[in-house]
């Protein structure tokens, strides 16, 4: 459960987060999209304790995100950053056991080692367990880095993950991959919050779409009330159309003639 | 020599040695062994804690300013002992050298650290640059009292910058103990840390770790360990480097083997180098600085083209 009431960040005399708020409970998957620079990355960041609000209130689990210490938020709370070097060169599987260091002192137990195993298997990562993760193309990292956070939470009921840009610079298939996992998460109770840029895909996968623009909240809610031709216009500044279809439970966007077309 | 040990231990009531002998081996080799221990297994876990905080491979315990400082400290002490610091060497006597030195590590190693820390964090690049600046500058100076020394000085200094567990006595063991047993025993406790951060910085926050309060043990434990070994056997290169690169080709990158595996390849190494440079052109000694470099730099190179194979990026 996580609710934020009316947080404002700045950095300098930029107002990068501006008075938004919304709240996700156990079982939804928040998307969270706008264009470039609208504070997307900046609110996860506040919602990860990586950096702290001027004002307003991040509740986790009814508790004040800042009485957390960051040990104990990071036993039911994982992070999927938006680009992951790893310095040096680990195996695969040893990169997933890193999910599990929170929740052993010096050698994993017999529970941390059955996790890695059921998550490498469920993220279907098992069959390069063995291989140097920096030997791996994109989309396979990608899958492994899913997997180390997944480890994180695993046997946590009600556990909270939070995703920038999943599905970065993969292919359609891992996308879809990676989405039908998140909601399948989401399905078992925890509370999943990701940044996206298809605004089809959140529509599709999404409890609840957040559209952000400048710092500012545009709208927040169901997909079907929120993804409307002026919202769209209004967060990325393109003129869309929408389409219905009867397999969807929301209206595809397709985008229409560009403003800057006209002039 | 098994029969002073077996006498000693109490084994054996047979004095087949000459008290001479007796003396030599407890006086001079044991502690001179001790101290190759010692001095070994503090470069070496020093240098693989400080690479994993670095996330760079290159990274070695001279990089934020241990090694530099040090040796403008004592090359200070060489140079200026009869004009300044009389009074350190009358109240420490032979041990000053190796104070000044220690304290040289230290001081640089704050000045790299103060310079790179803004609001309460410090940016590992900037530590990064601060330690380059800061080494310069302490080079610099390092050069300007090399240039003014005598003939005499200018060999001690030579001597000191390659390094010797040639001043090896009980009383060096005792005095570096206290500081490199800290350090011996704290930084394995930190593998599972140096791990996470191996993912980034922002990502080891997410599993929970502390990653400033992390920076500062490192860099405390490694300047105190690596300051106190320096302090009395002078510049010993590449251990530190080469070391934990051993380990991570030959095992794995994991920390936890990493770690305390490069204090005990370390200690071997060391030690082993010291019998090699003792006796090589005995009876005169090889600084064992340069041995290590000697034996060090292939070993590296090797690694290097191992590493390039093993990518592929050489097809």
């Amino acid at each position: 459960m996580i609710e934020v009431k009316d947080i404002h960040y700045s950095a300098g005399s930029a107002k990068l987060v501006d008075g938004i708020s919304f709240h996700v409970r156990p079982g939804e998957l928040l998307a969270i999209i706008g264009a470039n620079g609208a504070g997307k990355s900046t609110l996860l960041k506040l919602l990860c304790k990586e950096i702290q609000a001027s004002a307003g209130e991040i509740l986790i689990r009814k508790q004040p995100i800042g009485e957390y210490k960051l040990a104990n938020l990071a036993k039911f709370r994982s992070v999927l950053a938006q680009s992951n070097t790893l310095s040096l060169s680990f195996k695969v599987h040893e990169l997933v056991m890193m999910g599990r260091y929170p929740h052993f002192d010096n050698q994993p137990q017999d529970d941390d080692l059955r996790i890695v195993k059921a998550v490498m298997d469920e993220t279907g990562i098992s069959e390069f367990a063995n291989r140097d993760y920096n030997t791996l193309s994109g989309g396979e990292q990608q899958r492994v880095q899913l997997a180390r956070v997944i480890a994180q939470i695993y046997d946590q009921p009600e556990g909270i993950l939070f995703l920038d840009e999943p599905t970065n610079g993969l292919d359609l298939l891992y996308q879809q991959q990676i989405l039908v996992l998140a909601r399948s998460l989401a399905n078992r109770g925890y509370c999943v919050v990701s940044i996206l840029h298809d605004i089809n895909f959140a529509a599709r996968y999404a409890d609840n779409i957040l559209i952000l623009k400048k710092g500012k909240r545009i709208a927040f809610g169901h997909p079907r009330d929120v993804i409307t031709q002026e919202n769209i216009h209004q967060a990325f500044n393109i003129q869309v159309r929408l389409l219905h279809d009867d397999a969807f439970n929301c209206p595809l966007v397709i985008p229409a003639v560009m403003v800057s077309e006209h002039v | 020599m098994w029969s002073i040990i077996a006498y000693r231990a109490g084994f054996s009531s047979h004095i087949d040695f000459t008290s001479q002998q007796e003396a030599v081996l407890l006086n001079i080799r044991l502690p001179r062994v001790v101290l190759g221990v010692l001095v070994g297994s503090t470069l070496a876990i020093a240098g693989s804690a400080l690479q994993g905080l670095f996330r760079n491979p290159l990274a070695e315990p001279g990089l934020i300013g241990i090694s530099s400082g040090a040796s403008l400290f004592a090359v200070m002490i060489i140079v200026l002992e009869h004009r300044f610091f009389s009074f350190l060497t009358s109240a420490f006597g032979y041990h000053a050298l190796a104070i000044a030195a220690f304290m040289g590590a230290c001081i640089t190693t704050f000045a790299v650290y103060r310079l790179a820390v803004g609001n309460g964090k410090a940016d590992i690049t900037t530590l990064l640059l601060a330690g380059i600046a800061i080494n310069a500058l302490a080079g610099s100076f390092t050069g300007l009292l090399t240039y003014m020394s005598t003939d005499e000085q200018l060999r001690n200094i030579t001597f000191w910058t390659l390094g010797s567990l040639g001043g090896a006595s009980w009383k060096t063991v005792t005095g570096i103990l206290p500081f490199v047993s800290v350090s011996l025993a704290a930084l394995p406790f930190f593998s599972k840390a140096l791990n996470a951060l191996a993912l980034g910085e922002s990502q080891a926050g997410h599993m929970g770790i502390h990653v400033s309060l992390l920076k500062k043990f490192i860099i405390v434990l490694a300047t105190l360990g690596v300051g106190a070994s320096v302090a009395v056997s002078g510049m010993i290169g590449f251990i530190g480097l080469v070391i934990p690169h051993i380990l991570r080709m030959a095992f794995s990158a994991d920390h936890r083997l990493v770690v305390p595996g490069a204090a005990l390849l370390g200690a071997a190494v060391l030690v082993l180098a010291d019998v090699i440079a003792r006796t090589i052109f005995a009876p005169a000694e090889l600084p064992i600085g340069i041995l290590t470099a000697i034996i060090g730099s292939p070993v590296f190179i090797y690694i290097i083209l191992a590493e390039r194979r093993r990518r592929g990026i050489g097809k």
